[in-house]
């Protein structure tokens, strides 16, 4: 029988059929950060129980760490619940042994980039954090979930999670993107053409030129926003390009392991006749640069559009806090702060995408901070070397140490209230970035050209 | 914290929005807890108080917003959250299911819940019911009106002022975790033996699945 991405990764895991029809699903790696282990661990504790196999774990702190003072390590935290959380991690590492790439770790990051740039992602994987945006290791032809923490306890205990099957959706992105619309671009126009709840209960495999051209980063921005279309994993199939990025990292296998892994990463693709529940198709040469507009990920309008009529509830409560009104363009959104930075929108290739549309350009003196945050401490040891950071700090921008940042807006970085900011990251929920904050989902491009010109402007106007 | 109960008889909190994400029900300054309780005082704290609440805060100093559904004194008490379409959507945190139940709600009701959360809450305890636009309407209605609802999570049924409102879908594996308070782990690891055998097998199969660290 023929199988789809999604159901190879699942039959190769899937440990036994309880007599309610749930599974035990295997996990072949688990994601740990400061948030949402506490209670796993101490959940362990209680019940006087031990992880199943502790080298499945890898954990690293990035919701809560400071982007600044990163050389005082913990003593740069100021805040301190947020050091009792980072400490937390440090302590159930060490209690059990696990590797952790700590605050102070060139290695350190958002949870979601350090995995695949160690090679502790790889195809064919199952894996597992609790974190909603574990969906973007799906680009590496993995089962990739987010979890809750009580999940994260079960996995820890048993290296299982009690999983139902999901039913598979096909978003098939045909065509040629046009210069200057980027990965953001095509998850953000998936969520706009599908809603936020329109992939609840399935996993998304992303397909069709677009995706086959696109970049290993590129495919992890869009899997990284599958669960914003409500679909708990992401996928793309494997191929040249995948194995291009996953070969010697750190964790990738060597050698004959390598052989062996490489002939059966080849199947990691759907076959041709497998049946998808669902089938998206969606134009990527027609496809313009994306901005949010309001409180949830599918208010999404072309950079060129008209925000709508408040024709229903949601609508106008998401007008009411974004202080936006019906027929406004983008480039009427008067903004106060930039981010780029999150698991959606840090590695090397979206800094190199932002530094080339502000080089020897300035930040207009009608924003009021602008920062960019690298995923990793690799990805900011690469920005470094090739000068990226300079490009930044020239132009205006704050050059800060990895971790989420304002994405979330756990840490010191945040909004003001009633400000409006272009941002690089996956949710422009209320007071996401900081009480009272607005946010503006956007691509690499569009938020460093708009930090340049002061308000939302077409990128595919600046590039040639 | 665990609920585990049979039957549920309360009043509705009608909370008339798509899209509820977890970012509102509990807002990140508070994930910073290493706990599971203590969160039900800032729970939907944006929209239910006028300032910015901090962890840690006295919050019967703070401003309230009296608009705001859980602060209307005709709904107070009232352990049954009603919803729209999408609740739970957006961030994992399991905090968002123990700020519910910290605050009292026993059952959440909505026209449809967001996969990451609707799994939390059966791990807790907390009884999502997924019901159809028609009934959601009625039951804002009867929130509205102050009535109770019986909840019968035996058999599988909502009844108010004694007649058959509906019938609830619900998977009897999670039926049954709410029903006897079931330990999930516990459970899983009767199967240790399966999850052994297929470890083996998957070591043989992809060994670097194992490998530690790889420099070689």
């Amino acid at each position: 029988m023929s199988k789809t991405l999604y159901d190879k990764l699942w039959d190769a895991h899937a440990v036994i059929q309880r007599n309610d029809g749930t599974h035990l699903l295997y996990i072949d790696r688990h994601l740990i950060h400061e948030v949402t282990s506490p209670q796993a661990f101490e959940g362990l504790k209680l019940a006087n129980r031990k992880p199943w196999r502790i080298s499945a774990n890898i954990a690293t702190p990035d919701h809560n760490v400071p982007t600044t003072n990163r050389e005082d390590g913990l003593d740069g935290i100021s805040d301190e619940v947020a050091k009792l959380q980072v400490t937390t991690l440090d302590d159930n590492c060490k209690e059990h042994g696990i590797t952790q790439f700590d605050i102070l770790d060139k290695r350190q990051g958002i949870v979601h980039v350090v995995g695949p740039e160690q090679g502790v992602t790889l195809p064919g994987m199952t894996i597992v954090c609790g974190d909603s945006h574990t969906s973007t290791h799906g680009a590496l032809a993995t089962l990739a979930m987010g979890i809750g923490t009580s999940e994260v306890e079960h996995v820890l205990a048993t290296q299982c999670l009690v999983a139902s099957k999901l039913k598979n959706m096909k978003v098939s992105i045909d065509g040629e993107l046009s210069k200057g619309v980027s990965p953001k671009d095509v998850t953000l126009a998936v969520i706009e053409k599908i809603g936020t709840a329109g992939g609840t209960g399935y996993a998304i495999e992303y397909c069709g030129e677009v995706i086959r051209n696109m970049s290993i980063e590129g495919r992890m921005t869009v899997c990284n926003m599958a669960i914003e279309a409500g679909a708990r994993a992401g996928l793309v199939a494997f191929d040249k390009k995948t194995l291009e990025y996953v070969q010697n990292r750190p964790y990738s296998p060597k050698g004959n392991d390598l052989q062996l892994a490489i002939a059966q990463w080849h199947e990691l693709m759907s076959d041709e006749d497998a049946i998808f529940e669902e089938t998206i198709h969606i134009d990527g040469s027609s496809l313009k640069p994306k901005v949010s507009w309001g409180t949830s990920p599918e208010m999404v309008i072309d950079i060129d559009g008209t925000i709508p009529e408040a024709s229903s509830e949601s609508l106008s409560h998401a007008l009411k806090y974004m202080n936006l009104k019906p027929g406004m363009k983008p480039s009427d959104i008067k903004l106060d702060q930039i981010f780029i930075g999150s698991c959606t929108n840090s590695r090397i290739e979206d800094l190199r995408i932002a530094a080339q549309v502000v080089k020897g350009k300035k930040v207009s003196d009608r924003i009021k901070r602008a920062i960019v945050v690298p995923g990793s401490g690799l990805v900011s040891a690469a920005a470094v070397e090739e000068g990226l950071d300079q490009v930044f700090v020239e132009a205006g921008f704050e050059w800060r140490a990895p971790g989420c940042s304002m994405c979330l807006a756990m840490n010191p970085d945040q909004l003001g209230e009633g400000e409006h900011c272009a941002s690089t990251s996956n949710r422009n929920f209320e007071g996401r970035q900081g009480y009272g904050g607005r946010t503006h989902l956007v691509s690499p491009a569009t938020a460093a050209a708009a930090a340049i010109s002061g308000n939302f402007v077409d990128v595919r106007e600046l590039v040639e | 914290m665990k609920n585990n109960y049979n039957f549920h008889i309360g009043r509705i909190t009608p909370l008339s929005r798509d899209n509820v994400d977890t970012d509102q029900i509990i807002p990140k300054q508070f994930l910073k807890s290493i706990k599971k309780s203590g969160f039900g005082p800032n729970l939907f704290d944006a929209w239910r108080y006028e300032d910015e609440g901090y962890p840690g805060q006295d919050v019967s100093e703070r401003s309230i917003n009296k608009d705001f559904i859980l602060n209307q004194e005709k709904f107070l008490g009232a352990d049954v959250l009603l919803s729209k379409d999408n609740f739970g959507c957006g961030s994992s945190r399991e905090h968002a299911v123990w700020s519910l139940m910290d605050y009292g709600f026993k059952v959440v009701i909505a026209q449809s819940f967001a996969d990451i959360f609707y799994n939390n809450c059966f791990k807790n305890g907390l009884l999502p019911i997924q019901l159809s636009k028609e009934i959601i309407t009625k039951l804002f209605d009867i929130a509205e009106q102050k009535k109770e609802i019986e909840i019968d999570l035996l058999n599988q049924v909502i009844v108010c002022e004694g007649n058959e409102l509906c019938r609830f879908e619900i998977d009897p594996f999670r039926k049954e975790c709410i029903l006897e308070g079931l330990d999930e782990i516990g459970l899983s690891l009767k199967f240790s033996e399966d999850i052994k055998n297929f470890e083996i097998k998957r070591s043989l199969d992809a060994p670097w699945v194992f490998n530690e660290r790889n420099e070689g």
